[in-house]
């Protein structure tokens, strides 16, 4: 016999330091004396983001939302809600929102909103079938019989639909580029060579929902003309690339893809182009020629490739994430897309979520939520209750944000203006564990390593400015060197050929920008606060507080700490590797980092 | 299926949605684990079989388990979602093998839900909207 209700109890770290297990022992204990405890079954649950408003409870089925309840609100909860059915309007999230209906109240809480990842998580993805009940491949229907191509570009135009693959160009208007090229032949392609690090929205799109892919590139060609498409996608993924092609040959079989769709006269076909893994493949033009077959190096534009694209032809260009979004704008309509975000960027954009966050995921906002939203209420906040220091987004050609920018609204806008971008959709939480300069470090590390070494600016800039960057890491830098970074940053960005080699000084000017004093520690103290930098710290064991219990000296792995049992023991300096496995191992608090 | 008309499309997309309906209000339980790379790489293949043999083993025949892709809550992989009639539809998070056999004997015999493994759905559906 099943339950009537289910009471859940947030039982998440952060709820849990906020008394929820309290609470639980409360409704537990409430639900015996009032005689229900066979009516509702009380269940602690995983961690539900919101942590701040914590604890939470949650009542099944009909979806109560209370937030901030004490132990003392257990008695009024079950004999209100579980015995009388009424819920408690002042303990639920928002109560003058939610007028007693509880879907209204799950919309609210919820600052998700699922577009481009609407069926992942939901369908399965190897049926076509799973796909189609979802109103798939009806906006490729309305598409074809219904409206003219300018009339499937003005929609995309008016929806404001920017590419997402961090530039946010307006797609309508890509579009209509090639629409509007004259040419035997006109191709579209789909930019799955997704390689920043930390970021994985395209790959699961492709693993959950393959057709919403395909669909889109086939209202691509039916509206610019064109008959073939082309998947660019990294060998990397292979189960993304797997489902793809179980996806294209199902979509052959029903007759979606192939000669004379649906039985009209438009023509089109997909196949998968693997690429090597490389990060500059993900440049437009680079990534054509490598469809192409030759290396992957990007060529100055214009032309672009919406004119002058894959062999010279026209070449609609779209990433994974802008394509999702489509048959949804088709069949929604632009009003609805564009009544979503903020006044220049529509619609919602995915977010890879990770870093020291308690939640860490695949998270789809709509723009203009800010950032301390989706660090606290959807990623549950800091790991470890440790103190926020900048999240990073933008990968490689990003930057940091900062504590006093987490109530920007995320757009393309506003990130451009406080030196970061919006980029594919990696988002990195660090926190004060973390050193701005090794991360910079690190990051130009990535871009100097995937530099396709076509241009000088790139080539010798990059290097450079990593080189300089590792100095300062090693307590070797000169106050200088911050100026020399900015101007070779300058350099690069104006003369680099493609995006790869224009953006890579980002970080470099947004992390000096924000955290110049922490820079400065690194060279005039020869200080590195978070630890990190293993040039600037070493570890000492404290002679008063050690025992001789030898703990630290097993663990070594380089056999440098040496000493008498029950005597205090004695790191070699020259030895040491600053691993801090001693540091960890040691139960006394004896050793000193620093 | 062969190659379809704009009508055969039509017609197999009500016929499936109704299917869909319909399994939502049948007799039968439903197991649906998140199978994407993060999903597996977090073991999702072992609780897709711990499911089948803690269900092989009490003879339940009626009860589907079915793959999809990621659900979006990394921190919590492997994700499965469980419907079972007369219960609401939940997701649960860290299912291991032996979280799996949990949720068959609690969830779908016993009927009720498994403490400290529940988590939210990220949002709304706008499909079925």
């Amino acid at each position: 016999m099943a339950f009537k209700n289910y009471i859940l109890v947030c039982a998440g770290t952060a709820c849990e330091s906020s008394k929820g297990i309290a609470l639980y022992e409360a409704l537990e204990k409430e639900l015996k004396a009032q005689g229900v405890d066979a009516e509702a079954q009380l269940v602690k649950t995983g961690c539900f983001g919101f942590c701040e408003q914590g604890p939470i409870v949650k009542i099944l089925p009909d979806e109560s939302f209370y937030v901030k309840v004490s132990p003392e609100d257990a008695s009024k909860i079950v004999s209100e809600h579980i015995i009388k059915g009424r819920q408690v309007k002042e303990l639920l999230y928002d109560q003058d929102q939610s007028s007693g209906t509880s879907a209204d109240s799950i919309d609210f809480y919820q600052k998700q909103q699922r577009i481009v990842l609407r069926n992942c998580g939901v369908i399965n993805p190897e049926y076509i079938d799973e796909y189609i009940a979802r109103e798939g491949y009806a906006a490729l229907e309305k598409v074809i019989f219904d409206m003219t191509s300018d009339e499937v570009i003005k929609e995309l135009t008016d929806a404001g639909l920017r590419g997402r693959g961090g530039a946010g160009f307006p797609t309508g208007v890509k579009w209509g580029f090639t629409k509007n090229a004259q040419s035997d032949q006109k191709f579209i392609v789909c930019n799955a060579d997704e390689g920043d690090p930390g970021a994985y929205m395209d790959r699961s799109t492709c693993e959950g929902d393959p057709h919403s892919v395909l669909e889109a590139m086939t209202i691509a060609g039916h509206t610019v003309g064109a008959d073939q498409g082309f998947i660019y996608i990294r060998a990397e993924y292979p189960l993304a690339i797997e489902r793809l092609e179980n996806a294209i040959a199902q979509a052959r079989e029903y007759g979606l893809l192939g000669d004379n769709i649906l039985g009209s006269d438009f023509s089109f076909d997909i196949e998968l182009r693997l690429g090597a893994g490389a990060f500059v493949c993900g440049e437009e033009t680079a990534l054509l020629a490598s469809i192409e077959g030759k290396r992957g190096m990007p060529i100055p534009r214009p032309p672009f490739p919406a004119v002058k694209g894959l062999w010279g032809k026209p070449t609609v260009i779209n990433n994974v994430e802008t394509w999702a979004n489509i048959p949804m704008i088709i069949l929604k309509g632009s009003a609805w897309y564009s009544s979503i975000g903020t006044e220049t960027s529509k619609g919602t954009k995915v977010f890879a979520l990770t870093g020291k966050i308690n939640n860490s995921g695949l998270i789809e906002v709509p723009m203009g939520t800010t950032l301390r939203e989706i660090i606290y209420d959807i990623g549950g906040g800091i790991r470890s209750g440790k103190k926020f220091k900048a999240a990073q987004t933008g990968g490689p050609s990003g930057g940091v944000i900062t504590e006093e920018y987490l109530d920007t609204p995320i757009d393309y806008e506003s990130l451009q203006s406080i030196g970061s971008m919006m980029g594919s959709g990696g988002m990195i939480v660090m926190d004060e564990d973390d050193c701005i300069v090794d991360v910079t470090k690190f990051y130009l590390e990535f871009t100097v390593d995937e530099s396709c070494g076509k241009c000088a600016p790139c080539r010798i800039g990059g290097r450079t400015n990593y080189n300089i960057l590792d100095k300062i890491s090693r307590g070797q830098g000169k106050v200088e060197d911050l100026d020399t970074l900015k101007d070779l940053a300058q350099a690069m960005r104006k003369a680099s050929l493609c995006g790869l080699g224009q953006t890579a000084p980002n970080p470099i000017m947004s992390t000096i920008n924000f955290f110049e004093d922490e820079y400065m520690e690194h060279i005039n103290e020869g200080k590195c606060r978070a630890g990190k930098c293993k040039d600037l710290m070493s570890y000492t064991i404290i002679e008063d507080k050690c025992i001789g219990c030898t703990a630290c000296a097993r663990v070594c792995p380089v056999n440098c700490i040496s000493g008498e049992v029950k005597a205090p023991h004695v790191i070699d300096q020259d030895q040491c590797i600053k691993c801090g496995q001693c540091f960890t191992k040691c139960k006394f608090d004896a050793i000193l980092k620093g | 299926m062969a190659k379809m008309t704009l009508e055969e499309l039509r017609n197999l997309r009500d016929s499936k949605k109704k299917e869909m309906t319909q399994r939502d209000g049948d007799k039968s339980a439903q197991i649906v684990i998140g199978m994407g790379t993060c999903g597996i790489a977090a073991g999702a293949k072992d609780a897709f079989d711990a499911f089948l043999e803690e269900l092989g083993n009490h003879d339940i025949k009626d009860t589907r388990i079915t793959q999809t892709g990621c659900m979006g809550l990394c921190f919590s992989e492997p994700t499965v979602e469980v419907a079972v009639p007369d219960m609401p539809r939940v997701i649960y998070g860290n299912v291991d093998a032996n979280v799996a056999r949990r949720i068959v004997r609690e969830h779908i015999i016993e009927k009720k839900l498994v403490s400290d493994h529940i988590f939210d759905k990220p949002a709304a559906d706008i499909i079925s909207e």
